[in-house]
């Protein structure tokens, strides 16, 4: 105790990781945060990104995650991550669409929509990009 | 009696649907156990989130989320209603549909609107031929894996319905996984959400402990809308996953017992067949022996 805590990253899909931690860094809504054992209880937005996880007598990992939640206890810290890409503007033009879909009216008006999951799709990708480049520069 | 080629026809159309039957049998037991997998995969998930509600629920005092209010009148009553998109699978939509149509008709006699959203294609049939009955929202064609990303707005619309006040309850009905032969129809309350659903024991003895005193960034309402959100998406997804499960497992015990019976009707078959071909060659014989014994 004290010295690790325990570490979740979970999505709806699968469990990515689960194990003992000594140190992460996640990328939060507000910029970057590290997480050291014992950190007072926060509850934060993260955005798509790398999360680093230094585990005990381990090399550090490198884990991708395109957003989701971040929940800090001082011995237990848990990343919901999402499987999907996520935006308020996203998740609406999802609703509407199918919204249209059960009103059964199949017109095909929806270049915000596309703009808007473009843009998503974007910053994934750039994130994804960075981790692989930064993998890369380690030689792996 | 039935002429031999007839019956020959019949033994070989007969044959034929055991072919397919079995293969459907194979293809369902294969597919149900990336379904099982899937299903136990999502499970992490869903607790983790539930812990995180709890925990919330307990420490934010200043805002409750709409979704842990519970209303005094009901007049508007949310249905999610979770089927598979194609049949073949025994009793399993008719099941879940009928338990829907039951919980139905006793709302409309106390004089409260039904609104549904329908995941899978044969709810959906069955929903939109129902009077009385509004869908406000469908996803069909998931295939075989739940597609989160195409859950996304179908159950948005009914917590957008809900947080607007135009629906008072939701409910989803969906089929339960218990074990390969076994699938029990079942309906849950989804928002509200009740204490017991957010507060497992195990919870209650920890937040008892600690009282969780949380920062949150950027504010406190942001982030607990998109828990919330996440929590009834999750909830859902689950829903879908087991149904999955259900759906394949049910579809195999289906095509096994397709496959059986259409082996019984074969061996009736040809036993027919051979008492009538045994038939025909006693009287022929007779025939040529009464034929003989003429001359």
């Amino acid at each position: 105790m004290g010295t690790i805590f325990h570490l979740d990253i979970v999505s709806a899909e699968e469990s990515i990781y689960s194990g003992p931690a000594e140190f992460i860094v996640a990328p939060a809504m507000m910029g970057e945060v590290g997480i050291f054992p014992q950190h007072t209880p926060m509850l934060t937005r993260i955005k798509s990104g790398v999360v680093k996880v230094k585990a005990p007598l381990q090399d550090d990992e490198e884990i991708y995650v395109s957003g989701g939640m971040l929940e800090v206890q001082p011995d237990v810290v848990t990343i919901l991550a999402d499987t999907a890409v996520r935006g308020k503007d996203l998740d609406e033009a999802k609703a509407l669409e199918v919204k249209k879909q059960a009103e059964e009216i199949m017109k095909n008006k929806i270049s915000e929509v596309e703009y808007a999951r473009a843009q998503a799709e974007l910053i994934e990708a750039v994130a994804q990009l960075a981790a692989i480049q930064k993998l890369r520069k380690r030689g792996h | 009696m039935a002429s031999g080629r007839e019956i020959r026809n019949k033994i070989k159309s007969v044959k034929n649907t055991q072919k397919i039957t079995r293969a459907m049998e194979m293809v369902a037991a294969s597919k149900m156990r990336k379904a099982q997998d899937r299903m136990k995969k999502a499970r992490p998930y869903g607790e983790k989130i539930r812990n995180v509600a709890a925990h919330m629920s307990n420490a934010s005092v200043e805002y409750r989320h709409p979704f842990l209010i519970s209303r005094d009148s009901v007049n508007k009553i949310g249905i999610i209603v979770i089927t598979s998109d194609k049949g073949l699978c025994g009793g399993l939509n008719t099941n879940v549909l009928r338990k829907a149509l039951n919980e139905i008709r006793s709302w409309e006699s106390k004089d409260q609107q039904v609104e549904a959203c329908c995941i899978g294609n044969k709810g959906l049939g069955f929903m939109s031929r129902l009077s009385g009955v509004q869908v406000i929202s469908q996803v069909t064609g998931l295939g075989d894996s739940p597609n989160m990303e195409r859950l996304i707005g179908a159950v948005k619309i009914v917590l957008d319905a809900y947080t607007e006040g135009q629906l008072d309850k939701v409910y989803i009905f969906y089929n339960q996984f218990v074990n390969t032969m076994k699938q029990t129809p079942v309906m849950e309350q989804l928002l509200p959400l009740t204490d017991e659903r957010i507060n497992s024991k195990e919870n209650e003895a920890k937040s008892a402990r600690a009282p969780w005193d949380y920062i949150y960034e950027p504010e406190a309402r942001p982030v607990i809308d998109d828990i919330m959100v996440r929590y009834i998406e999750a909830l859902v997804y689950q829903a879908v996953t087991e149904n999955m499960a259900s759906e394949q497992s049910a579809r195999m015990v289906a095509m096994k017992a397709a496959s059986d019976n259409a082996g019984n009707l074969i061996d009736e078959l040809t036993l027919i067949y051979n008492k009538s071909r045994q038939a025909a060659i006693t009287k022929e014989l007779s025939e040529i022996v009464g034929g003989a014994a003429a001359v």
